[in-house]
């Protein structure tokens, strides 16, 4: 028996031991980080909603709630669809360019299937606060209707287009949505999927 | 009669023995506590630690019988804690104790960090307590934030709406993490199971462990004192700093005085103004939280308003995000940022004197700012302060260096 210890077996070893272990503690941390993440019930939760349109008078508009969050669903007069032309100087991204914000059938102008009603999540895009319906207003040099954030606030257009100059930095989110019959929406099916 | 107290002092010096040969206690005891010397010199700004600890206290004890009544799902949290306020016997008292403490927990907090930058307790050999201290200083604000949303009122719904929506704005990983944080689509019944996990278990015990290493890494180098020089210097024949007195007794009926008024004033709130005109407890709290009406005004409880004024005197998500946490931040970096060779505000010259005041009315007035609307000259004010705030710590390697100290005295004064 010598009495040299071999320094390069114990290193191995140690490294070896750490390795093994570390392994084991990141194969061990995955059930634990799942189980933070939605979970089937909350998932399911999420199933679509169905919105009547029929009661709907132009001018008004709705609350729904789909998958927890808050959505409004407005019913835009010939007037207010006018209104969404003359204040695209004064929006940060009339075009809507983000596509992750709407889906492909809502990149436009109106930002929605039928120019008639828009279908938006109402939740800021800053910092989740519920904008208010502000339709009819004194026109100002900056200010035209539309939807205002009181808690820091955030401006939108009549199609929840987002104003420059303000903490929000996109435009409100329109959930995936579909016409199921003539005058009934259902939010959380894609248009052309159903 | 002596024959028998002489008999009872051997028998319980029997006992001491008998322990101390299987744990050691007389020893423990008389490194933290009998044989602790601190400098004799303390002034009114050395309790606020003594007090964070009996807060603490009072927030464990009232805390475990809170839970007992306490239902966290979004249905009954609400009139669980009016049930708590109204039928359970003296629970008005013990929530109120609770909600008070929370509030007096931060004042007394930030008055013991104000302290630590007074008289350069942070700088070496002290970095680490200091570390460790903002360590704590964090896990506190989790903890709160957590505690504030277990009522379910309109404010704990869009507070904890507004905090949890800032992370979002880490680019990349942003959306995912906030669905994680919330467990859910939105704020719901999962959120708040969690909250109260993080909030009774996972937070508690987390701060117990950092308050037990701040202890034990500030025994190991000694306390500073106002005048910010070492006692070990000066030590008598036995070894012991002739400028220090144990920390018991003398310190210690030194603290009991500062405790006694500490709950007097504790108590004064609790039963003539716990909700303190709205700013303890917030008057939106009343209503129960729905998920389709934001409150008009929205403020997060004082504690939090001067980072939450930094959030929004920017009018960018991300940059407001990020000014928010190196707000926060920041301070974890002061002993490395005082170049100063002294420690104590006493020998330090004139500029380091004007801008640790500038620092204090800076962050009371971001205090004042994020109770009130942001709008006009409110906006203009808040991004003066916040300057004035993050110039304090930017420039100071500048500043600590040119800055003309006067000699330190051998011994406390």
């Amino acid at each position: 028996m010598t009495e040299k210890v071999d320094q390069s077996k114990r290193h191995f070893l140690t490294i070896a031991t750490a390795v093994t272990g570390g392994a084991g503690i990141a194969f061990a941390a995955v059930p634990f980080l799942s189980s933070l993440k939605p979970s089937a019930r909350a998932r399911a939760l999420g199933a679509p909603v169905e919105v009547p349109l029929a009661s709907l008078e132009p001018g008004e508009m709705i609350r729904v709630v789909w998958r927890g969050r808050l959505v409004y669903v407005l019913r835009r007069t010939e007037e207010m669809l006018g209104r969404l032309v003359g204040v695209t100087e004064y929006l940060r991204d009339p075009n809507s360019s983000n596509v992750e914000l709407q889906p492909s059938y809502a990149t436009n102008e109106h930002r929605s299937l039928n120019p008639e009603y828009l279908v938006v999540e109402g939740s800021c895009t800053h910092l989740g606060c519920a904008p208010l319906p502000q339709f009819e207003v004194t026109p100002s040099s900056d200010w035209f209707g539309g939807f205002f954030c009181p808690c820091h606030g955030s401006k939108f257009d009549l199609s929840g287009r987002v104003y420059k100059g303000v903490p929000a930095p996109t435009n409100l989110r329109v959930p995936p949505y579909t016409f199921s019959q003539t005058n009934v929406i259902t939010i959380g099916i894609d248009s052309g999927s159903a | 009669m002596a024959n028998n107290e002489k008999k009872q002092s051997e028998s319980s010096s029997k006992l001491l023995n008998w322990i101390d040969e299987r744990f050691p206690y007389t020893e423990t005891m008389r490194y933290h506590i009998t044989e602790y010397y601190a400098s004799k010199n303390f002034n009114f700004w050395y309790v606020f630690g003594v007090l964070a600890m009996v807060i603490l206290v009072i927030q464990l004890f009232t805390g475990i019988f809170l839970t007992m009544n306490y239902k966290p799902s979004a249905t009954d949290a609400f009139s669980s804690v009016e049930y708590i306020m109204r039928d359970v016997e003296w629970g008005w008292l013990i929530r109120y104790m609770h909600s008070t403490g929370a509030s007096f927990f931060f004042i007394v907090v930030y008055l013991h960090m104000f302290r630590a930058m007074l008289y350069g307790s942070y700088k070496k050999p002290r970095e680490l307590i200091w570390i460790i201290g903002m360590l704590i200083f964090i896990v506190l604000m989790a903890e709160a934030f957590a505690g504030y949303l277990l009522p379910w009122g309109q404010m704990s719904y869009w507070g904890a709406q507004v905090i949890i929506s800032i992370f979002g704005a880490i680019p990349f990983i942003g959306e995912a993490l906030v669905e994680i944080i919330r467990g859910d689509y939105s704020i719901s019944d999962i959120t708040l199971n969690r909250f109260f996990a993080l909030h009774v278990i996972a937070l508690p015990l987390a701060l117990v462990a950092l308050i037990f290493v701040h202890i034990v890494a500030l025994h190991e180098v000694g306390s500073n004192n106002p005048d910010g020089i070492d006692i070990k210097k000066y030590k008598n024949e036995e070894g012991i700093p002739i400028d220090g007195v144990a920390f018991h007794p003398y310190h210690t009926s030194k603290d009991l005085v500062a405790i006694i008024i500490f709950l007097m004033i504790f108590s004064m709130v609790v039963f003539f103004a716990p909700e303190m005109g709205g700013y303890f407890l917030e008057y939106s709290n009343f209503e129960k939280a729905n998920p389709m009406a934001t409150p008009e005004h929205i403020v997060p409880v004082w504690y939090f308003t001067p980072f939450y004024a930094l959030l929004r005197a920017v009018p960018d998500k991300l940059g407001g995000a990020i000014l928010m946490g190196l707000a926060v931040i920041l301070p974890l970096f002061l002993p490395w940022l005082d170049r100063a060779k002294v420690k104590s505000i006493r020998y330090r010259g004139w500029i380091y004197k004007t801008a640790l005041s500038l620092f204090a009315i800076s962050f009371i007035a971001l205090g004042v700012l994020g109770v009130l609307p942001a709008e006009g000259i409110y906006i203009l004010l808040a991004r003066i302060f916040g300057a004035l705030y993050f110039g304090f710590f930017i420039l100071m390697p500048y500043y600590t260096k040119i800055d003309k100290t006067k000699p330190v005295p051998d011994r406390v004064t």
